[in-house]
């Protein structure tokens, strides 16, 4: 029995406590935050790269690490915790599992290296113009090698050099490989709640594309990447708790602290009860993806919808704790309130992933039910 | 992350595992209303079984050889809990006194007389109550106002009442924590002592709760004279005791037994409306998938608990959390259940309704897991100061003498 992180694992997620805490601190995610044309921190990107952090769970075979998935999950939750301005979710949570799980040998000896050495960037491409979020396939089309469509919002999609799209074909819908930097490639920039993480509206025009495989399921892409998501959402709801603790602490009213006062310490002990449970299903989605087992689909809903509930309690109550300096642009607790909502929202709100966890819920159920 | 045991670990269940076996009562031969918890039947079986755990060095796995344990580790005990839980074998006549009340005798004995208590404890002979709790000290645990005078040289007079005192009707011993001086500040004049139920002056009086059960009592205390070698520790110094009882009972792992997201499906089903099921209902769905985050974060949490354990350690904060998951996790399920039911809801005739009426049941139940074993207020006191660090209320009975607090009724 152990439903925690090992010693090891335990070292590497204090040495990347450490590590970032020196190259991504709130001053590095200002900076993107304040420059309307930075898509994220390219030094800060260096770096990770330079640690092996993009390779971290690539096969040897394919230029990686070859770490285990828990030991991603604690760097997840590092970046989570220090609301890293890089595209490291949407290229390595979403891309990088994308081809590995479905790319054929040639496209990952291609890709996967640059994966990890950080000169490729991917990113996934499904939500369309208007108002398509929950995957769904619009009208995006693939034909004689070629791809057409209109995709937004792109998350990191301007930071990308490569993209999995999904599209259509003749028969059915599938995921495709499109080189962002081709012809018939147009990018926008896109205003979001969350510019620490850009994101784009693409337009595909008789773009060259491959097909990633020929069974390849965006929804089991997204399990894996909702399950590491959770992982970003359990470090950033812990950090906002932290903050929102030591104000309480500092912060006096009526000749007192104001972290004495029940109507404080009663919500945020209710913060950090529901970061529990966040930490809780988050722990076994990492079970899964490090076992592939067959919970997985379940345990990445209920890792999501969790962590999701736990950033929004967290990071709403860290302001109104907070105050008046909490709703200001100085303060930092608006990047936690903005880094909160994208994550809950960039592969599907908390709405679409209940349906889905309920679903499967169900669906376990019943097959339990018939196998007694 | 792994829930498997290690070797060692599982080889001692395997161990349990066998033994239980070849050693569990047969409840079957028994009439079914003699197989619930309480009746005599159950009652008479499971302590033939306790005998023989403490025969086989299973009753007391974790505490030391000299106090009569195994010797034994704490996920060891935990393992052995959860075979036993397996078999379908539940004892919690006994687990009061073993788990809570005489650790901390024990560990504050300071004579034979005292000592002699635990053999039989162990063989489940003897069943202990807490005698803590009064009309005006609940969640004020040290606001004891039950009184302890000295009678004579060696014995001591006990006046007061003390209410909420589980199994109290049942228990052969109690653990009884009394003021012995009102001039000290609240938490500095209260000592502990243990006494037999049967001493005259103690009368027991049970308490129909608003769920219809009648497990918790009443005990008033009147001119019971106890001897001073059944004290516990120093005079005026029984907080350290409460303190020390307080701290097993975080240590004990609770169960989770009962109504669940399974149960919600299944009822679900069973609905019919003019979609389908009441399954079909996306508002249920949504609902659904809420809880459901939630009973999987009170199941995992104790395997965190039990990682805790399995390295030597002693378990974290997660205790405080689980008891709010679970208490809202309960509330909140059964008035979904009788909500989804509608008019039929009301029903709680156990031939109409469904699962015998255990829904009507535990949203009757679920109303005072809030407030038994610590109110969800002070959990979440609790998790703030120990947690989070932050700084206790203002107080306005620190330093002062008991009997200067200012008190209601």
């Amino acid at each position: 029995m152990n439903f925690d992180y090992t010693d090891d694992q335990k070292a590497l997620k204090d040495e990347a406590r450490r590590f970032l805490a020196d190259v991504c601190s709130p001053d590095t995610v200002r900076a993107v935050l304040d420059d309307p044309l930075a898509d994220f921190d390219r030094q800060l990107w260096a770096r990770l790269v330079e640690q092996g952090w993009c390779g971290a769970t690539i096969p040897e075979a394919y230029g990686g690490h070859e770490l285990g998935y828990v030991e991603l999950c604690a760097l997840a939750e590092e970046l989570g915790r220090a609301i890293a301005p890089v595209p490291f979710a949407s290229s390595i949570y979403q891309f990088a599992e994308g081809l590995l799980a479905y790319g054929s040998d040639e496209q990952k000896r291609e890709l996967l290296p640059q994966v990890a050495a950080g000169s490729v960037i991917g990113t996934i491409a499904f939500a369309e113009p208007p108002f398509a979020p929950d995957t769904a396939v619009g009208s995006t089309r693939f034909e004689d090698d070629r791809l057409s469509g209109v995709k937004l919002p792109v998350i990191d999609g301007m930071a990308a050099t490569h993209a999995i799209v999904q599209a259509m074909d003749q028969a059915k819908e599938g995921l495709y490989i499109v080189d962002l930097e081709a012809d018939g490639v147009t990018r926008e920039r896109v205003s979001t709640i969350d510019p620490t993480r850009g994101a784009a509206k693409i337009t595909f025009d008789k773009a060259f594309a491959q097909p990633l495989g020929d069974s390849a399921r965006i929804e089991a892409i997204e399990d894996r990447a909702a399950i590491l998501m959770a992982f970003e959402a359990l470090g950033g709801a812990d950090r906002a708790l932290e903050m929102a603790r030591d104000y309480a602490l500092e912060r006096y009213a009526f000749g007192r602290p104001i972290g004495s006062y029940q109507a404080i310490k009663h919500k945020l002990a209710d913060v950090f009860v529901k970061n529990e449970v966040a930490r809780a299903n988050a722990y076994y989605g990492a079970w899964a993806l490090s076992t592939n087992a067959a919970e997985l689909p379940v345990a990445a809903a209920a890792a999501r919808v969790s962590a999701g509930n736990a950033y929004w309690q967290a990071s709403k109550e860290n302001i109104q704790t907070h105050g008046g300096i909490g709703f200001t642009w100085e303060a930092d607790c608006h990047l936690h309130y903005r880094r909160a909502k994208h994550l809950s929202l960039a592969i599907g709100g908390v709405r679409e992933w209940k349906r889905r966890l309920t679903d499967r819920v169900e669906a376990a159920y019943r097959s339990h039910r018939s196998a007694a | 992350m792994n829930f498997e045991d290690n070797a060692q670990e599982a080889s001692y269940r395997a161990k349990v595992r066998s033994w239980i076996e070849a050693n569990k009562p047969d409840l079957s031969t028994l009439a079914p209303d003699q197989r619930l918890i309480w009746a005599e039947g159950h009652k008479a079986a499971m302590h033939a079984f306790q005998k023989a755990k403490a025969e086989a060095g299973f009753a007391c796995i974790s505490w030391p050889e000299e106090w009569g344990g195994a010797g034994g580790s704490q996920i060891e005990e935990a393992i052995f809990a959860q075979e036993e839980a397996h078999a379908g074998l539940h004892l919690p006549y006994f687990m009061t006194g073993l788990k809570m009340l005489l650790p901390a005798l024990l560990e504050h004995a300071d004579n034979d007389l005292t000592r002699a208590r635990i053999q039989p404890a162990m063989r489940g002979e003897e069943i202990w109550c807490q005698l803590f709790s009064e009309p005006s000290s609940g969640s004020d645990s040290a606001g004891i106002r039950t009184t302890a005078r000295r009678g004579g040289e060696d014995e001591w007079i006990v006046n007061g009442q003390k209410v909420w005192n589980s199994g109290a009707q049942f228990a052969d011993f109690g653990m009884l924590v009394t003021r012995t001086d009102p001039d000290k500040p609240k938490h500095k004049g209260l000592t502990a002592f243990w006494l037999d139920m049967r001493t005259p002056g103690v009368e027991v009086r049970p308490i129909r709760t608003m769920a219809g059960d009648s497990e918790l009592n009443e005990v008033f205390l009147e001119d019971v004279r106890i001897p001073d070698a059944q004290r516990i520790g120093p005079v005026d110094g029984g907080w350290a005791v409460v303190i020390s009882t307080l701290m097993n009972e975080r240590a004990a792992i609770g169960g989770s037994a009962g109504l669940n997201w399974p149960e919600m499906i299944d009822l679900a089903l069973a609905i019919r409306t003019r979609e389908g099921s009441a399954m079909d209902d996306p508002a249920f769905r949504d609902w659904l998938a809420e809880i459901y985050i939630n009973a999987q974060a009170k199941r995992l949490l104790t395997f965190r608990t039990l990682t805790a354990l399995s390295r030597g350690e002693t378990p974290g904060p997660e205790g405080s959390a689980s008891k709010l998951i679970w208490t809202a996790l309960s509330q909140d399920l059964s008035s979904e259940a009788l909500d989804l039911l509608g008019p039929f809801g009301l029903i709680d005739d156990p031939e109409l309704s469904p699962l015998g009426g255990a829904f009507q049941q535990r949203f009757l139940w679920s109303a005072g897991i809030r407030i038994g074993g610590g109110t969800d207020e002070i959990m979440k006191n609790v998790i703030a100061e120990r947690v989070l660090g932050l700084p206790g209320d203002v107080r306005v009975d620190k330093g002062v003498p008991f009997r200067e607090i200012p008190h209601g009724r």
